[in-house]
């Protein structure tokens, strides 16, 4: 490539072609990557999540067979939280630090680039393993030894170098968003001038440097056990299972936060803009998060009160858990106290933040349930948690991120959103998700295991309305897809302040952002 | 401007310095997990883990005479291991304090030199800080020439400090095959320390 070349690529539109996206280095073009790259893994994994309540339509077996069950619980499970959501709030990232905080790009754009392109090769990995001899991995998404080593099919090795990929490409996802915050931030944008959604995946990225090599480390652990002769998680060679437990949450807890704190941060970004009102308790905000955080590493055995833990260390790992209670009303307060005589008007993305708010909220309260150790003890393996998490992931997370793609997608793609399909996907969505998920509190206290492909007459009708739920759900999301490539093909052009009460630097550039933003830096005030 | 690139640019290097090591030392601290993991069950008693004291010590511990706690014996082979194994008796009533013996059989059933290793366990968990051996044939691994059978010694003490809802103490050992080319050494690198889980 001759210098001239080069010369245009840096100061003109983006390239043409295919090998633009393969070479990239902008941090607009790995974002809208990683966006469509976590899109098609939702779908991927809804797919999965489809055969399983299909499977659980009725009781008895019909669709599948028990083992093949298994695979579709455990990858929909290892999809949705290392290919979808943890994807998205990167490609949100990507998108948003650098105009948030007035600076040109990334950080280390050429590693950004290489974050990126290991992620398809290690979910086509992680997917292969359904085609192979022996089928996929089928231990669950928390691949409890020696279920996944002494047990698991061949293919497990696939899943662990799948994931060791994952760790790599969220560790330097990590680092180039601490390097960008850290040192990229326009003249005059002090650390606490920074919109939320920037603070919130700062601290974030702290995280993932923390606990994706303790993850990347129980794998390595699994796989020597499985080839190399080493006992970590084998009793016959002086291992012990529970430590296998101990490791992985030490990742598994901070991991949950991980997920949701970056929809808190959005969230904070919506709200505000639609009540017309500066976020109340901006400060408060932050150390929420920041404590949040912190908890999450001193917490993480509370997923393992069934496993025979002494009295005192169920007390105490109770007691921190209820704790986290105490930042995340915080967080709840605030963001009500924002709404709270706002001239408030309810676009799209409000109703997804708003609803966000609302059924994160029911999600806390069950998982302040599950806190308690005695009572976990009802609930543990039950369908009781299922619920409980996918209310805090699908309808926490997933609507978060399907808020801020509505939020931010007329900047993006410089067209407005069609405000009517937007909402009627919001409500379609909003009432099927609770169809889905709602029931499966009532037959989780009744009593009812996760993970298993039949299930005892008496559940078989909330099962049944359960499922009629998640079709609904389901077919959402591919209306969703509908309206994504309606915005990107055409409609009412947006402005660049696009939202009448949105404040922040990214509204000050035209719609669609051009290619290269802030390569002088803005001027803060 | 382009001083300031430079010096964007070195400091951008020493994020990705630090952060790696960070990250390279929380990889690390994964693995470090393992030893601390069996040095905080050591202390706590935690996974029925039992202690292991000098005899000198056992025969000081004043014995309890209004006390009697039962303890039953358990013996389980792991499949790959094809020797016979049981305990010579299935209870024994003790004063807590009382150094106490007994024996385990163990039989080769195979025509060729295997060695075991057992693994100790005691039920209820609350009970493994209590419950102290002297001499144990699972402090090492048990090698047997070809259809050797062996009486293989047991020297205990239930600590006075057991608390007084315990009436009854369950040992049980599983004997593993001993992995051939991995030596106690090796073992204790990778377990870290073999000892503190016998």
């Amino acid at each position: 490539m001759s210098t001239a070349t080069t010369h245009d690529e840096h100061h003109h539109g983006a390239p043409s072609g295919l090998m633009r996206w393969v070479k990239t280095t902008n941090h607009k073009d790995i974002g809208t990557l990683y966006l469509w790259f976590a899109f098609i893994m939702l779908l991927v994994g809804g797919a999965m999540a489809m055969v399983i309540r299909a499977e659980l339509f009725q009781p008895g077996m019909q669709v599948v067979d028990p083992q093949f069950f298994n695979t579709m619980t455990t990858m929909h499970g290892l999809i949705m939280v290392f290919g979808a959501i943890m994807p998205a709030m990167v490609g949100f990232a990507n998108w948003q630090i650098p105009m948030m905080i007035g600076a040109p790009d990334m950080a280390l754009p050429r590693m950004n680039n290489w974050s990126f392109w290991i992620l398809p090769f290690a979910g086509t990995m992680l997917v292969s393993t359904l085609f192979m001899e022996g089928g996929g991995p089928a231990f669950g998404w928390t691949f409890y030894a020696p279920l996944s080593t002494t047990f698991a099919p061949a293919s497990t090795d696939f899943f662990i170098f799948a994931v060791h990929m994952l760790g790599f490409s969220s560790i330097m996802g990590a680092i180039n968003i601490i390097a960008t915050v850290l040192n990229m931030r326009a003249p005059g944008m002090t650390l606490m001038k920074m919109p939320l959604f920037v603070w919130t995946w700062f601290i974030t990225a702290f995280l993932l440097i923390a606990v994706m090599p303790v993850l990347a480390g129980v794998v390595t652990m699994m796989l020597t056990d499985r080839n190399f002769g080493t006992s970590f998680f084998d009793a016959a060679g002086g291992g012990d299972p529970v430590l296998f437990q101990h490791v992985f949450w030490f990742f598994g807890h901070p991991e949950v936060y991980i997920m949701i704190l970056p929809s808190f941060g959005i969230v904070s970004e919506i709200i505000p803009t639609f009540a017309r009102k500066k976020l109340f308790g901006y400060s408060s905000m932050v150390y929420a998060t920041a404590s949040i955080a912190f908890l999450s590493f001193i917490v993480y055995a509370h997923h393992m009160f069934t496993t025979g833990m002494p009295v005192a260390g169920e007390l105490y790992f109770m007691y921190a858990t209820i704790m986290i209670a105490v930042p995340t009303a915080v967080k709840v307060f605030n963001w009500t106290a924002t709404m709270w005589r706002g001239s408030m008007t309810f676009e799209t993305p409000m109703l997804w933040a708003v609803g966000f708010v609302f059924l994160f909220t029911i999600g806390g309260f069950t998982g302040l349930m599950m806190g308690v150790a005695p009572t976990d003890m009802q609930y543990h393996d039950t369908y009781f948690i299922v619920a409980h998490f996918h209310y805090v992931l699908a309808a926490g997370a997933l609507f978060a991120i399907l808020g801020g793609v509505y939020y931010w997608i007329p900047k993006w793609t410089g067209n407005m959103y069609n405000e009517r399909l937007g909402k009627i996907h919001f409500w379609w969505s909003a009432i099927s998700i609770n169809v889905l998920f709602f029931p499966q509190h009532f037959i989780g206290l009744a009593g009812m295991p996760r993970r298993i492909p039949d299930y005892s007459l008496q559940f078989a009708d909330w099962n049944m309305i359960s499922s009629l739920g998640g079709f609904a759900f389901g077919l959402a999301q591919i209306f969703f897809l509908f309206i994504v490539i309606k915005t990107i093909k055409g409609g009412e052009k947006a402005s660049g302040q696009v939202w009448e009460g949105a404040e922040g630097l990214e509204w000050t550039v035209a719609s669609p952002a051009p290619y290269h933003t802030f390569a002088t830096a803005p001027e803060v005030k | 401007m382009t001083m300031e690139a430079d010096q964007r640019r070195q400091a951008n290097q020493r994020v990705v310095k630090r952060l790696g090591i960070a990250a390279m030392l929380m990889f690390g601290f994964g693995f470090a997990l393992v030893p601390l993991y069996d040095v905080f069950c050591d202390i706590t008693g935690l996974n029925g883990k039992t202690g292991r004291i000098e005899l000198e010590q056992a025969l000081s511990s004043t014995v309890d005479k209004d006390r009697l706690v039962t303890v039953e014996f358990l013996g389980t082979v792991h499949s790959d291991l094809p020797w016979e194994f049981k305990p010579m008796v299935r209870r024994v009533k003790v004063h807590p304090g009382e150094v106490t013996e007994v024996n385990y059989y163990a039989r080769n059933l195979t025509d060729g030199q295997v060695a075991g290793q057992a693994i100790p366990s005691v039920a209820p968990g609350q009970a493994a800080k209590y419950f102290n051996k002297t001499e144990c044939f699972c402090f090492t691994r048990q090698t047997l020439a070809a259809g050797e059978g062996k009486e293989m010694p047991l020297r205990f003490v239930v600590d006075p400090g057991l608390p007084e809802e315990v009436r009854t103490v369950s040992l049980s050992y599983t004997f593993f095959q001993a992995k051939d080319e991995v030596t106690t050494e090796t073992i204790s690198m990778e377990k870290g320390s073999l000892d503190s889980i016998l």
